[in-house]
């Protein structure tokens, strides 16, 4: 279904959403606005909430795959959902841009929340393993060490902040919160009472006797280290078995019941330390702020993508901020190019080609027709890729962009013919395009990608020329990719673009898609010549098999 | 012990034979409902459907070997579930045999193999039972030499010599053993010994001894192992365990050996109880099959009726609609005619049919005769490359490509649409030339298009070889889904389509003259 679910009324913007919470004392303060999120100034709004779901047009677009890159790695964090909700308005993808420019111009604040991350990271690693444990004592243990690592890695952040001078309304909102929130009791008593409990367990020390079935444990000082006496002593004879090696039994990083019996009498033995650590530990069950929990997830949508755009840099490609519309539909983009191909051929050593386009009044429809090949099928994806992570408020492909804030996306691509559905491939195509433009207004944008392949070209032709009249009416924005060169030059509203070949070599292909009438040229025999796919090749092919078939 | 039930003079093994193009069958062919319809449910069935399908026997002698197996089954199908239910029954119990604890001691593994055969050998024993009954009923060589070899194998004397020694395995009256000095001056080369003592319980008595001359009073604090605490106690069994460990690991290989005959029993029966499976789908909905007839693989031939998508029967409630096709000395057969007209669920028909013909099934038709080929390769329309190499042109060439590296003479290739993603006029020549040198090579194509160009141009050529199918489309536009002799014609009737989608007349109902 290439339907957008987000297509909900848009919240209003607002400037100033909450009175701001100022501390006695901090009236001086620039940071006191409320903070909420790293992704937008307004506290969360129902039209605002995240889409869990990957819209009908990404993997038609191949935005999966450049979300799959960017958010690899990070599971954990979850991000796919905020990639999956586009913004509504030009005001909240300004507040996304202006933390995009803090973090990319400034090294930094990036290294600061880098390891901020990695920190948190860790942290939550040391509450995974306190869960998993089995005896209480074991997961008191991990969590101490959680809480440390927290306590250190929220107090360098706020240090971090105050001396790196973030410029966007998103990290001076957060440097406002992190020094009332390091200053407030909550905070201070975590940190005093942590360290206390660290500093009585460390003093705990105990000897342990173990006679056949008997076990005994006391408070006691340490003698010289016998164990190592007694391998020294025996490493002569040391030798490998195969035969036992069969049965060793793993040992298990788990306590076992023995240890822990152990454990249990030497708490017994040093009762005001541990009772200190069960009324701590319970007391401060939940010690992590929200508002932390959840900008340590966010901010990975942005140290996500600029990690991808790092990439980009290194391969010389350009990126830039567009300049993001929601009323005029003069769009414009230069040195543009698919950013999932991009990721791609820079892994296989490449190189990218670029491509440009621009709308002025009244054109609406860029029809691309031309070879085989040719980048297409990429030009159109790359129209919808800049569209969409201009939409989610990202930094885009190309220099001097200028997009349109849609409402909603379509997509229109050949889908393989299934026989769940029991229908023909065309009818579902047209039952397809028939939603789309139910469901499409003056501000959507619609991609299609050869449709109606799956008839002759006298009903391509007929059936194109009845959708486009179609789109034509809505007024939207729309990009065409056709074998029919006739709908390239269907009214004024369309352009038509052409993808191109080197003339003395027509196997050599630019991927280079150009602004000129359609020219009609395509170049398919010369693909089969490189596949080996002519009469003769064909006939050599099989033929020479037979014979070695009959030689054996 | 050999099993024998689907080739005369090897075993079957799964995933072997499976041609490299498996995939491209399996997605084009919508092989999955069939592998799902046969498996009824079970995934080790849907492995054994999927791998018997995939590796085409490809000689006619095969092919009718599996062709009586399948028969005495269909006869006699109660039987056959008993004797898969008994190799069922033996894989599964020998399995929850605590086996997790086994590798951890020669001694639990000692005890596990000791249970595992004495379960074995009862299973065995049930086989020689059904047998003794039931092999006088059956025809085929496959199950005449099964039987025998049963009889033959487990005569009562051998199955009663096995019980005598795993009485003897259990040790109850205790482990003897002995064992020279090491190097070290540590026990080695222990050496079992089956003589029959009871157990003393002396290590009991010096242990309780000992502790309590040794134990001291302290003030610390201290609690007993149970003695009941195998763990803490496992150390103790070092020595047992360390004189059994031979005889526990060959006694778990000879377990190993008997439960192996009985996958191979299940995995051999398994193809043959899953053609029961599709067999009681099939007659519920009252769609017909037949046992169909291979002929040799020069001749040609493709004569059916009644033949019907086994995969779109298994997808809906209604019976599905057949076609009746007369192909003689026929080497393409080239399908055109209205959208959704049935064209593609023909073609995938045939190829089901030949896949299924050529593994020693039945066949969903009434009847059906084809020569064996020596693969059945796929070319079908396909979405947008994922990894964007290529254009779909490219992609098209590309699996073209990669088919006709691998087929040979005698092989069926089955295009659905294919070149139709560039404009028609490029589209059929490169098809033209593809086809008329695979034709030459005696490959066998049956051809799916649109391309009026290239249908026509076939038809115009009056070649001898070529037979032209239709999908009916009747006066009103409605369609039968039932394909006729019939020569290309020009249009595909996208019209009807558009009109009864967007319920509005489209402006001009003329379509463009090219």
């Amino acid at each position: 279904m290439p339907t957008n679910p987000a297509n909900r009324p848009a919240p209003e913007p607002r400037l100033q959403s909450n009175p701001p919470a100022i501390t006695p004392g901090n009236e001086t303060n620039p940071d006191a606005s409320a903070f909420h999120s790293i992704l937008t100034e307004c506290q969360d709004v129902d039209g605002q909430s995240e889409i869990q779901e990957a819209p009908g047009f990404f993997s038609d677009l191949n935005l999966d795959q450049i979300v799959g890159t960017i958010t690899a790695g990070r599971e954990q964090y979850d991000l796919k959902p905020l990639f999956y909700t586009p913004l509504k308005t030009v005001e909240a993808v300004h507040y996304r841009q202006d933390v995009f420019r803090d973090l990319s111009g400034n090294f930094r604040l990036l290294e600061l929340v880098r390891s901020f991350a990695e920190r948190m990271r860790e942290m939550r690693t040391l509450l995974a393993i306190s869960e998993k444990r089995y005896y209480k004592r074991q997961k008191q243990a991990a969590f101490l060490d959680a809480v440390e690592t927290y306590c250190n890695t929220v107090t360098v952040l706020k240090e971090g902040l105050l001396s790196t001078g973030p410029a966007s309304r998103g990290f001076q909102a957060l440097r406002g919160f992190l020094v009332r929130y390091t200053g407030s009791e909550e905070f201070t008593s975590l940190k005093k009472e942590t360290e206390r409990v660290r500093a009585e367990l460390a003093k705990v020390r105990y000897s342990l006797h173990i006679h056949q079935g008997r076990v005994t444990v006391n408070r006691t000082d340490t003698e010289g280290d016998y164990s190592e006496e007694v391998l020294r002593t025996f490493e002569k004879f040391r030798q490998t078995d195969p035969r036992s090696h069969r049965f060793k039994v793993p040992l298990s990083i788990e306590m076992n019941h023995i240890e822990a019996r152990i454990l249990d009498l030497v708490s017994a033995l040093h009762s005001e330390a541990f009772a200190r650590l069960d009324a701590y530990c319970d007391r401060y069950r939940n010690y992590c702020h929200q508002l932390i929990a959840r900008f340590d997830r966010e901010v990975q949508f942005y140290i996500a993508y600029l990690e991808q755009l790092e990439q980009l840099k290194k391969a010389a490609l350009p990126f830039c901020f567009p300049g993001v519309s929601s009323h005029s539909k003069e769009v414009q983009a230069l040195d543009t190019y698919d950013v999932a191909l991009a990721n791609q051929l820079i892994h296989a050593r490449k190189d990218v080609v670029k491509n440009s386009f621009c709308l002025n009044e009244p054109e609406r429809t860029l029809v691309v027709s031309g070879p085989n090949q040719g980048g297409k099928t990429t030009f159109a994806r790359t129209f919808g890729q800049l569209h969409y992570l201009a939409a989610l408020g990202c930094p885009v492909a190309g220099i001097s962009t200028k997009l349109f804030l849609f409402d909603r996306l379509f997509t229109h691509f050949e889908k393989e013919e299934d026989i769940q559905n029991l229908r023909g491939k065309l009818e579902d195509e047209l039952i397809r395009i028939n939603e789309i433009l139910e469901n499409a207004t003056a501000n959507s944008i619609l991609i299609t990608n050869e449709s109606f392949l799956s008839t002759t070209m006298n009903d391509a032709l007929f059936l194109s020329r009845e959708v486009m009249k179609r789109i034509a009416a809505l007024d939207m924005l729309c990009v065409t990719v056709t074998f029919l060169d006739e709908l390239a030059s269907f009214n004024e509203t369309t352009v038509s673009m052409v993808s191109t070949v080197n003339p003395t070599d027509p196997q050599q292909r630019t991927f280079k898609v150009i602004r000129r009438p359609a020219d009609g040229l395509a170049y398919a025999a010369a693909i089969a010549e490189k596949y080996h796919l002519t009469y003769e090749a064909v006939k050599t092919r099989v033929g020479a098999r037979e014979s070695e078939v009959n030689e054996s | 012990m050999k099993v024998f039930l689907m080739f005369r003079d090897h075993d079957f093994v799964l995933d072997e034979g499976i041609p490299e193009n498996a995939q491209e069958t399996i997605q084009d062919l919508e092989l999955n409902t069939l592998f799902r319809a046969v498996a009824g449910g079970d995934d080790f069935l849907l492995q054994v459907a999927k791998g018997a399908v995939l590796a085409s026997l490809k000689n006619r002698e095969s092919i009718l070997y599996r062709q009586e197996v399948l028969a005495d089954c269909l006869a006699f199908p109660d039987i056959a579930r008993d004797l898969y239910a008994l190799a069922v029954d033996a894989i599964e119990r020998e399995s929850r045999i605590w086996g997790w604890f086994a590798l951890s001691s020669p001694d639990s593994l000692l005890h596990r193999s000791v249970e595992a055969l004495g379960l074995l050998i009862g299973l065995l024993e049930r086989l020689r039972k059904l047998a003794d009954e039931h092999s006088s009923k059956f025809r085929s060589e496959g199950f005449r030499w099964f039987f025998g070899m049963a009889t033959q194998e487990l005569s009562d004397s051998y199955l009663q010599a096995v019980k005598d020694h795993l009485v003897r395995l259990e040790f109850r009256g205790g482990v003897q053993m002995s064992a020279d000095l090491g190097r070290d001056f540590r026990g080695s080369n222990y050496t079992l010994h089956s003589l029959e003592v009871e157990a003393l319980g002396w290590f009991e008595q010096v242990r309780e001894w000992v502790g309590q001359i040794t134990r001291k009073d302290d003030s610390g604090l201290s609690f007993d192992v149970d003695p009941r605490d195998e763990a803490g106690f496992r150390a103790l069994e070092a020595l047992r365990t360390e004189g059994i460990a031979n005889v526990a690991i060959a006694l778990a290989q000879s377990s190993d050996h008997i439960l192996s005959f009985f996958k191979a029993l299940r995995l051999e029966l398994g193809f043959y109880i899953g053609c029961l499976n599709l067999r009681d789908k099939l007659a519920a909905k009252q769609e017909p099959f037949c046992i169909p007839n291979p002929l040799p693989e020069k001749d040609e031939v493709l004569r059916c009726q009644g033949i019907y998508d086994v995969c779109l029967t298994l997808n809906t409630a209604e019976r599905v609609v057949g076609n009746d096709v007369c192909g003689e000395k026929k080497a393409l057969v080239v399908i055109t005619g209205a959208n959704r007209g049935g064209k593609s669920t023909l073609l995938r028909s045939f190829g089901v049919a030949q896949l299924m013909m050529q593994c020693g099934m039945f066949v969903p038709a009434r009847e059906f005769h084809a020569n064996v080929c020596q693969g059945i390769f796929t070319h079908f329309k396909r979405e947008e490359d994922a990894s964007m190499k290529s254009g779909k042109l490219d992609e098209e060439l590309s699996r073209m490509n990669a088919i006709v590296e691998r087929i040979t003479p005698r092989c069926v290739l089955l295009l659905n649409e294919s070149f139709a993603s560039t404009n028609e006029r490029e589209g059929s020549e490169i098809a033209r030339q593809i086809v008329r040198a695979l034709l030459e090579k005696q490959v066998k194509i049956l051809y799916v298009t649109h391309m009026f160009d290239l249908a026509d141009g076939f038809h115009r050529q009056h070649m001898e070889s070529a037979l032209f199918l239709r999908a009916e489309r009747l006066e009103d536009g409605t369609r039968t889904f039932r394909l006729l002799e019939g020569v290309p014609e020009r249009t595909s009737y996208g019209e009807d389509l558009f009109r009864r989608i967007f319920q509005a007349e489209p402006e001009s109902l003329q379509p463009t003259a090219q």
